[in-house]
């Protein structure tokens, strides 16, 4: 294929939109196009470029705290004006337990994705957010023999958008076991990786979710269950999820 | 709060001011929590909330000011874009000089800007930003492309217009 017809792909092929089955080819075409490779080469350092300068304004800790209480004041305000009526009788109190014990599990099962969405973004925030940092699956794996009571595969990359940062023990409902960071672009994901039994069941977890804005996949394999939680679309958390479950 | 931070810096580079991009980002919050039922679980939560603080934004006083006089839909802007002779040699030098980047950025329409910002700087995928804007994925990569274009137009003329200073 001639230049002329590859670089209206260019911008297509750099965002990661580009079909695979034009990936291939135009890969081929770069190899051997200075032409082209000059061009992807300018490409890139605009998209750098924009991304450093695009990344301005930041926000400062008081405007933060009064959007939080801005936030947060009618939450509180619901909650007393739902617990008021409690008081007036048993009557309520018997419709609170019926409420309570028929919607019980999905509760549960919410609080459990806001402490992995938790878990996940105190990792983001850690200075240190890996305590075994390496790419390399076979330093990743070893390391936790001995910290957590059971062991799993840490998945091939190779050829795949995702790296691996590394790893730390981490606990679930006093359940000790594996988070994997991994990073997609400029994004991080968290897998973590706990004993089934610890948890109880879950399978009404294995639908999609999201918890604070974070996208959520959990499955379970080896009597082990998996979360991948991510500010990634859902497709790459899917495409990890694949990755994972090959590695058996 | 994950997303405050991103949606602080989208908000003060749609409306170009910290105080109108507070109220936004104060509207966008307190929308999202009173119509957090109309969010389907599963879908695209970034998306979601990005469409809430670009409508916020259109319906803001400088959103209104900027829609009545210039169109969103900007497919026949193209022959008005001056053209920009670029090497990689000069982005190399562009992408030293961030302040440039960042005057190309505030000159282009908004529309222009949004665009770019969601894809290079928030990392969207076409099916997000075509969610985000309400616009077919075929306009998005059509939009992109003019984007970049009337951005490295308007490098590489600041950065003539530098050299001959």
């Amino acid at each position: 294929m001639a230049c002329e017809l590859w670089t209206k792909e260019l911008d297509a092929y750099l965002d990661g939109e580009l079909p695979e089955s034009e990936t291939l080819p135009l890969d081929q075409h770069l190899k051997g196009c200075t032409d082209c490779t000059a061009l992807i080469l300018s490409k890139v350092q605009m998209k750098q470029a924009i991304r450093a300068a695009g990344k301005r304004y930041q926000p400062d800790a008081a405007f933060r705290a009064k959007v939080q209480q801005s936030i947060s004041r009618p939450a509180r305000f619901r909650f007393s004006r739902l617990w008021f009526p409690l008081l007036a009788g048993p009557l309520v109190l018997v419709a609170v337990l019926i409420f309570v014990l028929t919607l019980g599990r999905p509760r549960s099962d919410d609080r459990l994705l806001s402490e992995l969405a938790d878990l996940h973004v105190a990792t983001l925030a850690s200075a240190n957010p890996v305590d075994v940092v390496s790419s390399d699956r076979h330093t990743v794996k070893p390391w936790f023999a001995g910290k957590i009571p059971f062991t799993f595969n840490v998945p091939e990359l190779q050829d795949s958008p995702f790296t691996l940062v590394g790893g730390k023990a981490a606990y679930l409902r006093q359940s000790p076991g594996a988070e994997l960071l991994f990073r997609v672009r400029q994004h991080q994901i968290s897998v973590f990786i706990f004993q089934e039994r610890a948890l109880g069941n879950l399978r009404g977890l294995d639908e999609m979710k999201n918890a604070e804005s974070f996208n959520l996949r959990s499955w379970s394999q080896n009597g082990l269950r998996y979360f991948a939680v991510g500010d990634v679309a859902g497709q790459d958390l899917d495409r990890l999820r694949d990755l994972i479950e090959a590695a058996g | 709060m994950p997303l405050f931070e991103r949606l602080y810096n989208f908000a003060c580079w749609l409306t170009q001011d910290r105080h109108e991009a507070e109220d936004l980002v104060q509207e966008t919050y307190a929308k999202a929590l009173h119509g957090f039922s109309s969010f389907r679980p599963g879908t695209n939560f970034r998306a979601w909330i990005y469409k809430i603080l670009r409508n916020a934004f259109l319906n803001s006083r400088t959103g209104l000011k900027y829609t009545s006089t210039v169109s969103l839909d900007d497919e026949h802007d193209e022959a008005s874009l001056p053209v920009a002779e670029e090497t990689p040699e000069s982005i190399l030098l562009h992408r030293a000089d961030s302040r440039l980047v960042q005057q190309g950025l505030e000159r282009l329409t908004v529309a222009q800007r949004e665009i770019l910002l969601l894809c290079e700087v928030e990392e969207m995928t076409y099916q997000e930003i075509a969610s985000t804007l309400a616009i077919p994925i075929g306009t998005v990569m059509s939009r992109l492309s003019r984007a970049r274009q009337a951005l490295r137009a308007a490098v590489g003329n600041m950065q003539s217009n530098q050299m001959k200073s």
